[in-house]
C-alpha cells in the first residue's frame, strides 16, 4: 500500500498549463482519458449488478407465500416440491466439507509454508514451489473426478461400504483440503519471507533453535498474513463448486456425518440451473436467495481478511 | 566460574540436546507435510492416466461386417454409399431429424461413417478396465470376457486416440469424442479474450496512470479486490440473469437476424464468453496493475521531459515495458477461465450437440463434457471423463507454458 501512495505523490502533475499544446490533441486525450475511466469504474458496475440481481431476485423468493424468512433461516428441511424452504441443510453440507478442507489445509500448508521459508535450499525452494502453483491451477472438475473415483473408493475400503455412502461430504471435504493447501502455503510463505533478515539473525544470536526462530519469531512476526491465508481459504471452500456437485450428493441431507451425502449451497445451485430453468419459478428465484446467501458468506470473509491485513500488520523498514 | 553459573550452564547444555532434538522432529513433519502436497499431485495425475488406457469390450448391435456392399468394407465406402445406408437403416423420422440439425449434403465422409457406426453399427462397452488392471489381471479378464462376452471384441485401447478428438458427440462410448466440446472451449476463450483483455488493461491504465487518490477511486481499488474473492458460480447466476435473460436479443443473435427468435434462449457461447470475461476482469486489471507498477519513473520522467503528452508516454513507453507481465498475467487468468465449470453449467450448456458451434449457438466446453461424463455411473464413461481431461490438461500445461516462457524471455530489469 505503501508502496502504491508513494508512486502516486511521485508522479507528474497532468500538464494544464501546456502553452505549446494544441487544443485538438488535448481533445483526443481526454476523450481516451473517459474511456479508460469507463473502463475503471465498470468492476464497480458489476458489483452493483451483482447486488442488484440477487437482491431483486432474492425478494420476489421471500415475497411468496410459500416462504418466509425465518423458516428460510432456521428451518432443517429443502423440499421444494413439498413448499419446505430452509436452507439450513445447505449451509450445514457447506460447513462440514469446509472444515474437513480446513482440517487438511490448514496444518499442511502452513507446515509447508514453514519448510519452504525457513528450512529448504534455494534449489528446492524453486521446484517445489511450481509444482503446488501447478496443483493450484487445475481446474477444480478434475479434483472432483479424483474425490469420485479415487478418495471415495479409499474411504469405503478403510471404513467399509455400508458406513460410507457413494456420494458423502468427507472425500469432498478432503480434496477441497488437497485444492485449498496450495493456495494457504504460497500466501503464508509470502508472509513469512516478508519477515526481514534481522529478526531471525537476532533469535539466532540468543541462541535460538532453528525451530524456535520459526515458531517464535518468525510466524508470530508474519501472523496477520497467515490469519489472512487462512480465511481466504475458507472462503475459497464455501464458494468451491464442482468437488461437491461431483462427489458431495445430490439432495439436501440435514447431517453432520460425513459419510453420508449432503448438497452444500454451491451444490444445489449447480443442480437446480442445471436443466432449462424456467424464469420466474420458485426454482428460479431460490438460487438468487442461495446465491445471496453465499455472496454474503464469501464478501464478509474478504473484507474480514483485508482488514486483518491492514490492521495488524507489522511494518519494516 | 561460580557454583550457580555452572548449575546454568549444566541446565543449558542439558536442554539444548532436546531442544535440538525438538527441531530435528519439527524438521521432519514440515518435510514430511511438503511431501504429501507433491504426492496428491503425483496420486491425482496417476488416477487419471490409469483410466486413459486398459482393455476394452465392446460388441455390434449388428456385426460391421454385414454392411460389406460389393465387397467393399465399411471403411472405405465411398460418401453416396454411407448415405444410401443411412436411408436404408434408419427410421424417416430419425433421418429427417439428423437432415435438419445439418444437411446430410454438407456432411463430410468421415462425419457420416461416424454417423453409420454410431447408429446402425452401434458398438456397446460391455466392460472396460484401468490399465492397472489390465496389466495385473489380464488373464482374468481376457477369461471373462470369452465365457460372458461371446461375441465381444476385447482390445487394449488408449481412449485418448486422434478420433477421440476429432468425432463428435455421442450416445455410445466407443465413437464419442470431444470435437464439439473442444471448439466450444475455443470460441468461449476467444470471446472470453476480446472482451475482457482490453477492458482489464484500460481499466489497469486508468487506476495506475490517472486515477488520483481520492476515496471514488480507494473504493474502486477495494472492489476488485473484493470481485477477485467473489466465488465463480456468482458470476453464472448473474450471467443467467443479465446475458441470458435481460440481453437475451443480444446474445441469441436475434438482433442481427441470425437466429429465428421462437427458438431463441441466449444459452449460447457469446453469453458463456461474456460471463467468463466477467469473471476474470479482476484478475487480469490486478496482473496488469502490477506490471505497469513495475515501470520505473525515469521512463515516465524522460517521456514528459521530451515534451510527450501523458497518453504518448504511456502509449509509447509504459506499455511497451509492462507488456510482458500483462501478457503474462492474462494468460494465466484465460487458462483459469479454460477450466472453469460451474459458471457454464449455471449459465446453461447443452449436453447433446452433434454439430459444430458458432457464436449464437447451444454450447457446450470441456471441463463441462468432463462433468457430464464423471456423472455418468457406468465406467467406460469414466474413462472417457479421464481422456477428455489429459486433452484439457494438455491445453492448460501449453498455455501456461507460453506464458513462462513469455516472461523469460522478455523480463526486463531496472
Amino acid at each position: 500500500m505503501n508502496e502504491i501512495q508513494n508512486t502516486m505523490e511521485e508522479r507528474p502533475m497532468y500538464p494544464t498549463k501546456a502553452s505549446g499544446l494544441k487544443n485538438r490533441r488535448i481533445l483526443g486525450e481526454t476523450l481516451i482519458r473517459s474511456l479508460l475511466f469507463l473502463a475503471g469504474i465498470f468492476s464497480i458496475l458489476t458489483t452493483l449488478a451483482i447486488i442488484y440481481e440477487l437482491g431483486k431476485e432474492a425478494w420476489l423468493f421471500f415475497r411468496l407465500p410459500e416462504v418466509n424468512l425465518w423458516q428460510f433461516l432456521t428451518g432443517t428441511s429443502w423440499q421444494p416440491h413439498i413448499n419446505e424452504f430452509g436452507v439450513l441443510p445447505l449451509v450445514t453440507a457447506t460447513l462440514v466439507t469446509t472444515f474437513i478442507a480446513m482440517l487438511i489445509a490448514i496444518p499442511l500448508g502452513l507446515a509447508t509454508a514453514v519448510f519452504l521459508s525457513e528450512y529448504a535450499t534455494n534449489r528446492s525452494r524453486n521446484t517445489i514451489k511450481p509444482v503446488l502453483e501447478i496443483l493450484a491451477g487445475i481446474p477444480t472438475i478434475v479434483y472432483g473426478y479424483f474425490a469420485l473415483t479415487f478418495i471415495t473408493p479409499l474411504l469405503r475400503f478403510i471404513f467399509g461400504s455400508d458406513v460410507v455412502e457413494i456420494y458423502n461430504t468427507g472425500s469432498a471435504g478432503i480434496v477441497m483440503g488437497i485444492l485449498i493447501l496450495p493456495l494457504i502455503a504460497s500466501i503464508s510463505e509470502d508472509a513469512l519471507n516478508a519477515v526481514p533478515r534481522s529478526l531471525r539473525e537476532a533469535a539466532y544470536g540468543l541462541g535460538a533453535t532453528r525451530l524456535e526462530v520459526a515458531i517464535k519469531t518468525v510466524i508470530p512476526a508474519a501472523l496477520s498474513g497467515i490469519a489472512a491465508a487462512i480465511i481466504l481459504g475458507i472462503s475459497r471452500a464455501i464458494g468451491e463448486t464442482m468437488i461437491v456437485a461431483v462427489a458431495a450428493g445430490a439432495g439436501p441431507n440435514f447431517t453432520l456425518n460425513p459419510f453420508k451425502g449432503a448438497e452444500t449451497m454451491t451444490g444445489h445451485i449447480v443442480r437446480i440451473s442445471g436443466g432449462d430453468l424456467s424464469y420466474d419459478s420458485i426454482d428460479y428465484n431460490s438460487i438468487f436467495a442461495i446465491g445471496l446467501l453465499l455472496f454474503s458468506f464469501t464478501l464478509l470473509l474478504n473484507i474480514v481478511s483485508q482488514r486483518i491485513v491492514r490492521r495488524f500488520r507489522e511494518v519494516y523498514e | 566460574m561460580s557454583e550457580k553459573n555452572r548449575s546454568q550452564r549444566f541446565q543449558y547444555d542439558q536442554n539444548l540436546v532436546g531442544r535440538t532434538r525438538i527441531g530435528k522432529i519439527w524438521k521432519v513433519v514440515f518435510l514430511v507435510s511438503t511431501i504429501i502436497g507433491i504426492l496428491a499431485l503425483t496420486t491425482l495425475l496417476l488416477n487419471i492416466l490409469n483410466s486413459t488406457v486398459g482393455y476394452v469390450a465392446y460388441q455390434g448391435k449388428i456385426m460391421a461386417s454385414s454392411l460389406t456392399i460389393d465387397g467393399v468394407p465399411l471403411q472405405q465406402q465411398s460418401r453416396d454409399q454411407l448415405l444410401a445406408l443411412l436411408q436404408a437403416n434408419l427410421s424417416s423420422g430419425a433421418y429427417n431429424k439428423l437432415n435438419n440439425e445439418k444437411a446430410f449434403q454438407d456432411r463430410s465422409r468421415s462425419d457420416l461413417h461416424a454417423l453409420v457406426l454410431e447408429r446402425i453399427v452401434r458398438y456397446k462397452v460391455v466392460g472396460s478396465w484401468s490399465l492397472w488392471d489390465s496389466l495385473t489381471q489380464s488373464s482374468q479378464i481376457k477369461n471373462l470376457v470369452t465365457s460372458d462376452f461371446p461375441d465381444a471384441e476385447l482390445k487394449f485401447k488408449s481412449w485418448l486416440t486422434p478420433d477421440f478428438l476429432a468425432s463428435q458427440q455421442s450416445s455410445e462410448a466407443v465413437t464419442a469424442g470431444v470435437r464439439t466440446a473442444i471448439l466450444g472451449t475455443l470460441l468461449t476463450i476467444l470471446i472470453t479474450i476480446l472482451f475482457a483483455f482490453p477492458v482489464g488493461v484500460a481499466a489497469a491504465i486508468y487506476l495506475e496512470e490517472y486515477a488520483r487518490d481520492t476515496w471514488f477511486n480507494r473504493l474502486v481499488q477495494t472492489n476488485i479486490n473484493n470481485l477477485a474473492g467473489v466465488p465463480s458460480i456468482i458470476y453464472g447466476i448473474l450471467g443467467l440473469a443479465i446475458f441470458i435473460r435481460a440481453f437475451q436479443k443480444l446474445t441469441s443473435g436475434v438482433l442481427f437476424g441470425m437466429v429465428d427468435p421462437a427458438s431463441a434462449t441466449g444459452r449460447t457461447i457469446l453469453s458463456a464468453g461474456l460471463t467468463l470475461g466477467l469473471l476474470i476482469l479482476p484478475i487480469i486489471i490486478i496482473n496488469s496493475q502490477e506490471s505497469i507498477r513495475a515501470v520505473p519513473q525515469a521512463l515516465r520522467k524522460a517521456g514528459f521531459g521530451l515534451g510527450a503528452t501523458k497518453l504518448q508516454t504511456i502509449w509509447a513507453h509504459v506499455l511497451p515495458n509492462a507488456l510482458p507481465g500483462i501478457l503474462t498475467g492474462t494468460i494465466l487468468a484465460i487458462s483459469r477461465a479454460i477450466g472453469e465449470t460451474a459458471p457454464l453449467v449455471v449459465v446453461g450448456a447443452s449436453t447433446a450437440i452433434s454439430f459444430d458451434p458458432g457464436i449464437f449457438s447451444r454450447f457446450t466446453t470441456l471441463p463441462i463434457q468432463v462433468y457430464q461424463w464423471t456423472a455418468r455411473p457406468q465406467d467406460e464413461w469414466r474413462h472417457l471423463a479421464a481422456a477428455a481431461i489429459v486433452a484439457l490438461l494438455a491445453i492448460m500445461l501449453s498455455l501456461n507454458a507460453a506464458a513462462i516462457l513469455l516472461r523469460n524471455r522478455f523480463a526486463r530489469k531496472y
